[in-house]
């Protein structure tokens, strides 16, 4: 493949064609392997795939209700350097997530100083009124956070977006790095990969050290993983994670309380749970404090957790942090709370709802990328340059009815990385989602995250919910 | 355990379980269909079929006549049947994956394998043709299914709650079978040795793979009563009630040692199984065949349902 004519940074491949040095060992090994026999290695991960039963749902799509998101055997690879001034970055915004979450639900000091407008609150449906006032046990608001990164040159990693809420794919890193163990065992002899596989014991210790006051008892806590069930588009992973921290998988219908505590109905009875990893949203969670019909909730859970009876992570309410509104004020974020600059970038954000940035979105349409405020999952959401004269009329109608409802950022010149094709290394887009635990411990980040790559040539979509595929991600030790 | 899980487990079993019984009545049901000359003759087998599976009714609401490959494609693969072997085998994978994290990964993927398996198969109609490759894969599926449970599961509740659902399926499956055909294995003067029975007894037999067992065990004679007792009080036979009451009653026993005390299923179990030994077959012929098997299908409905609710399947 040639390097002529590109406009985004390649991470394999300099400008002038020949080999960075992060992938000059993969590269060695790549061209000194037969091409038919790695083609039928690629069609084996598939099967090896279908067979254990990684796939997630597709909601909307009923034909092919169990999809399986298509993996690239081709490493994404960060050099040791990159990744600890990544790691800098991200352990710095995690920790000004939770400290503005803190704030938020208390003083509220952030908006006093005026650094953000009230407005941002205001009609906000992911700003919990329940969880003002209380404090989660430890002080940890987000026990899991995934950071959506991108890069767009040799030095420039940007946040595209914070997931703080309930960020899944961590069984894709996890079962990516097994795959690409399995096929090319040379390859980790002769390239020093950092491990990615004790995540879910780091997980299960970080979960316990949250236990909530009522834990008293010798011994370990109990971890449970709620999860919506088998018909959620990330089952596989809620699964796959309580299987490997040695916890309880439950469903809201498991679960009651009982004598003050959160209990899992078992076959001898009702036993009291200590950290419930929860992967239903806040507004399901109960019944009774928040959406009467749910039934993949606990009714009365809300006040188990405020009198200290169990602890819910990612805690309630975490959603303010990662919404598209507060988005575009992180920078401000950070520095109010660490008191030092951003060492990740936010990419540069207009929101619509100020009269001034709707004028120029308006007038840029076709260059820039919209999204919804509360949007997820790449829905609902405009890509200008690759968009027809019809889909920008229709968005423009839609961005003046509801402006507040959307933001705007430029389409970014995401790096790429090469993915196999049956012509050989072709480049993709891709985009980084590294995974950070947080506990009265510390902030823990393991080392690499999910690689989403947008397997169509020229795409800029990496969502698996459209055509994405996911990648072994590779920090290299030092 | 979670009271769901041991539901699940339960009905991975007993679905899988009722799938590969299909499947031998619908072979049982070819085979016979194959030895009649006239259409007449043979849609009467395969209305039989339907019969012994209790689906008949359901048929009849789609179906008018009772032609061979019709009835196999209702009971292999009707969406419309939530009792076709296909729906089955989803349902029991569907439970499979709901408590995944109890069972091993050879038992998962056994039960994830031969699903994708059989819903290949089963995507286009069947014809007489591959239907005996598809019986077999039927067949293949559960086998595998038990022979993983057995060679990596360990010997703990979940075990036992797998075993459970198989027995408890299979008990009431040949007792149906049995409540079915149960007038063929009626003393008759009229009949006795004559080549309809022969041909008849030989069918039940098959229905629950139980031909070459009782040929061994007698020498190839073919006897009304005999074969009652075989299916009925063989402890050596593994379709036999006695049999699946003996393994319910020691995978039970297990569930009591784990837990440290018994529950009012346990008591039931006791009573059923105790009658069961000590009955004799001329007790049961002189009791009314029919009669002694409506009330074991009870007995065994009502077991089931008492482990449901002593071990909290559902709220």
């Amino acid at each position: 493949m040639t390097a002529a004519g590109r406009t985004n940074y390649d991470e394999m491949l300099n400008e002038d064609g020949s080999v960075r040095p992060a992938y000059a060992d993969f590269r060695n090994w790549y061209d000194s392997q037969d091409k038919a026999w790695l083609k039928r290695q690629d069609a084996e991960a598939e099967r090896f795939f279908r067979r254990i039963g990684i796939t997630f749902n597709v909601y909307g799509n009923e034909a092919a209700e169990e999809r399986l998101i298509p993996f690239d055997m081709i490493p994404r690879i960060i050099t040791a350097r990159e990744w600890r001034k990544l790691t800098r970055g991200i352990e710095q915004r995690v920790r000004a997530l939770n400290a503005f979450l803190q704030d938020l639900y208390h003083r509220q000091e952030i908006i006093r100083s005026g650094r953000l407008p009230i407005s941002a609150l205001r009609d906000n449906e992911a700003f919990l009124s329940q969880m003002i006032g209380m404090t989660p046990p430890g002080g940890v608001y987000t026990h899991i956070v995934g950071i959506d990164l991108v890069r767009t040159g040799p030095e420039e990693f940007m946040v595209l977006e914070d997931n703080a809420r309930t960020p899944s794919g961590v069984s894709y890193m996890l079962e990516n790095r097994e795959t690409m163990m399995a096929m090319f065992p040379e390859l980790f002899t002769r390239i020093p990969v950092r491990p990615v596989s004790d995540y879910p014991r780091r997980l299960a210790r970080s979960l316990r050290a949250c236990a909530p006051p009522a834990f008293k008892g010798s011994g370990r806590p109990t971890v449970a993983v709620l999860t919506p069930g088998i018909y959620n588009s990330a089952y596989f992973e809620h699964a796959f994670l309580a299987d490997q921290m040695g916890a309880e998988l439950v469903e809201g219908s498991d679960l009651r309380v009982v004598d003050g505590r959160v209990a899992m109905r078992t076959t001898t009875g009702f036993k009291a749970i200590d950290v419930i990893y929860r992967r239903v949203d806040d507004d399901y969670l109960d019944p009774l404090s928040f959406q009467p019909d749910s039934v993949l909730g606990v009714a009365g859970i809300m006040d188990v957790y405020r009198s200290g009876g169990v602890t819910i992570a990612n805690a309630p309410g975490t959603g303010i942090a990662d919404d598209k509104a507060i988005y575009s004020y992180m920078p401000e974020i950070v520095e109010f709370y660490t008191g030092e600059k951003p060492i990740l970038s936010n990419v540069p954000t207009w929101r619509c709802s100020e009269p001034d940035a709707l004028a120029y979105v308006l007038d840029n349409l076709s260059e820039l990328v919209v999204k919804e405020v509360h949007g997820s999952g790449g829905y609902g959401m405009l890509i200008g340059p690759t968009s027809s004269k019809k889909e920008l009329a229709d968005f423009e109608a839609k961005l003046r009815a509801r402006p507040d409802n959307y933001i705007a950022q430029p389409t970014l010149s995401l790096s790429t990385v090469p993915i196999f094709t049956k012509e050989g290394l072709a480049p993709r887009h891709v985009d980084l989602r590294p995974f950070v635990l947080v506990s009265p411990e510390g902030i823990d980040i393991t080392p690499g995250g999910l690689t989403r790559v947008a397997l169509k040539k020229g795409s800029l979509v990496v969502n698996s919910s459209q055509g994405g595929g996911t990648k072994d991600s590779w920090v290299l030790d030092e | 355990m979670l009271g769901r899980a041991a539901n699940g487990v339960y009905w991975m079993s007993r679905y899988l379980e009722r799938a590969e019984n299909t499947a031998r009545l619908i072979d049982v049901g070819f085979h016979l269909a194959l030895t009649r000359g006239n259409k007449h003759s043979q849609d009467e087998e395969w209305k039989s079929v339907l019969t012994t599976t209790g689906q008949v009714d359901d048929y009849c609401r789609a179906h008018g006549e009772f032609t061979g490959p019709q009835v196999f494609n209702f009971l292999l693969r009707d969406r419309d049947n939530p009792g076709s072997v296909l729906s089955m085998v989803e349902n029991a994978r569907t439970n499979a994956r709901m408590v995944r994290n109890s069972l091993t990964n050879a038992v998962w993927e056994t039960t994830n394998e031969g699903w994708m398996h059989l819903r290949d198969l089963l995507a286009r109609p069947v014809r007489e043709t591959n239907l005996g490759e598809v019986l077999g894969q039927i067949r293949r599926t559960g086998t595998l299914v038990r022979g993983a449970l057995e060679g990596t599961m360990l010997r703990n509740e979940v075990f036992n709650f797998a075993r459970i659902g198989t027995f408890i399926e299979r008990a009431d499956s040949t007792a149906r079978i049995l409540d079915v055909k149960y007038y063929v294995l009626l003393p008759s003067a009229a009949w006795v040795g004559s080549s309809l029975d022969n041909v008849q007894w030989d069918t039940l037999l098959r229905s629950v793979a139980g031909n070459r067992a009782y040929s061994w065990l007698n020498a190839g004679a073919l006897e009304s009563r005999g074969i009652a007792k075989f299916l009925i009080l063989d402890g050596q036979f593994p379709r036999s009630l006695v049999f699946c009451y003996d393994k319910l009653r020691s995978n039970m026993a297990g569930l009591a040692k784990q837990y440290g005390g018994e529950t009012p299923a346990h008591d039931l179990l006791r009573a059923t199984g105790k009658a069961l030994h000590e009955t004799s077959i001329e007790a049961i012929f002189d009791m009314g065949l029919h009669e002694f098997l409506q009330d074991f299908i009870g007995k065994t409905g009502s077991l089931g349902n008492a482990i449901a609710a002593d071990y909290r399947f559902i709220e």
